[in-house]
């Protein structure tokens, strides 16, 4: 059994990444989506929390942040739409940590 | 019953800032008459709701917090609470509301419904779930 | 794949009810069923046929009719949550005395137990939200 947390506000605005990041379980998955999506620059302290987890982050939000994919922490999975529902379908279950 | 499912509602808000708190608790004693598994929990700011002696006189508002105890009579006999959201916010369980259940099975005998529980044991708890309710 | 789906926020000021489209939209796509969407908290919102969005922008309450035409998707907004924020059908019009209604098409009022028993039916339950 394994879950889908989606984490939408930004580690810098809320700590609902924190929180997602210290209760996920071996074999779960984050997707990062609407402001979350900033977690992801390598550059910023907030991707730290992102170590050690398996990460996705939904590319239209990145876009649309302005922030290319080469800045991105290194092995995160961009995905689109169609790849935010195959997590869901691949996943038994979905956490929204709002 | 054709299926039974364990639900999860989840609970991370303080109450009054928001009406997250009131409305997701409006859910949980609609849906217990849908017989499923269900268990609700309260952390990070969700503890807050459970705490004790909330007087809403001064801002307007309702106060809904005894609605809680009322969970043990709608058969929500599983309320975890979070360890290290309490601690963080320099709360204890003495802080919280005493909410039980009457275990019919056990001539009524009252039974203690919170789960302290800590963030590992709650994730363990969260894996269990068939469908988890977020407000 | 049986989807259900919770809108928790209402249209424009928040992300979530275009999150919840264009997943609901990529969901259809690829062949997977909506049970249903609920529409909570200030979510009930994106129920109102009164919105007139810029004309450059997208039409979010639009978009939602449109969905639920071509896809015959039950669309419902909680009640409780409407009566409090002024979500009127016929219905609620007459029981509540009120001098108007303001639905818009594709979408209808009903209670929680509808999201409860989206749950239960559905394969996965999605909530979008602040």
């Amino acid at each position: 059994m394994s879950m889908l947390h989606l984490v939408n506000k930004s580690p810098y605005e809320n700590s609902n990444l924190k929180t997602a990041t210290s209760i996920m379980n071996d074999g779960d998955t984050l997707l990062l989506i609407e402001d979350a999506v900033v977690s992801a620059v390598k550059a910023g302290k907030a991707s730290a929390m992102l170590d050690g987890c398996k990460v996705s982050v939904l590319g239209p939000d990145l876009a649309a942040r302005g922030i290319s994919e080469d800045k991105l922490v290194d092995g995160i999975d961009v995905v689109d739409y169609t790849g935010f529902v195959d997590l869901v379908e691949s996943n038994d279950k979905v956490q929204s940590w709002l | 019953m054709s299926q039974t499912k364990k639900f999860m509602y989840i609970n991370r808000k303080a109450p009054y800032g928001t009406i997250y708190a009131w409305e997701a608790l409006e859910v949980v004693l609609i849906g217990a008459a849908f017989e499923q598994d269900v268990s609700v929990t309260f952390m990070d700011d969700g503890v807050y709701q459970l705490v004790k002696g909330q007087d809403t006189s001064g801002i307007g508002m309702k106060n809904f917090s005894p609605t809680y105890a009322a969970l043990g009579d709608f058969e929500i006999t599983k309320i975890y609470v979070e360890q290290e959201s309490l601690e963080e916010r320099g709360l204890t369980l003495d802080d919280l509301q005493h909410l039980v259940w009457e275990d019919e099975d056990e001539d009524y005998a009252e039974k203690d419904s919170i789960r302290l529980v800590s963030r590992a044991e709650l994730g363990s708890v969260l894996a269990e779930q068939d469908v988890l309710f977020n407000f | 794949m049986k989807l259900t789906i919770q809108v928790n926020e209402g249209p424009y000021q928040h992300q979530s009810a275009d999150s919840a489209y264009y997943f609901a939209k990529a969901a259809l796509e690829k062949g997977h069923e909506i049970y249903r969407i609920f529409f909570y908290h200030d979510g009930v919102n994106n129920g109102t046929r009164l919105t007139t969005p810029p004309q450059d922008d997208r039409n979010i309450v639009a978009r939602w009719s449109e969905l639920a035409k071509e896809h015959d998707i039950d669309m419902v907004l909680c009640v409780a949550a409407a009566q409090r924020r002024g979500i009127v059908d016929d219905g609620e019009a007459e029981r509540n005395g009120k001098d108007a209604t303001n639905i818009a098409p594709g979408f209808r009022i009903s209670g929680l137990g509808q999201l409860v028993e989206g749950g239960i039916q559905s394969d996965r339950l999605v909530v979008f939200g602040d």
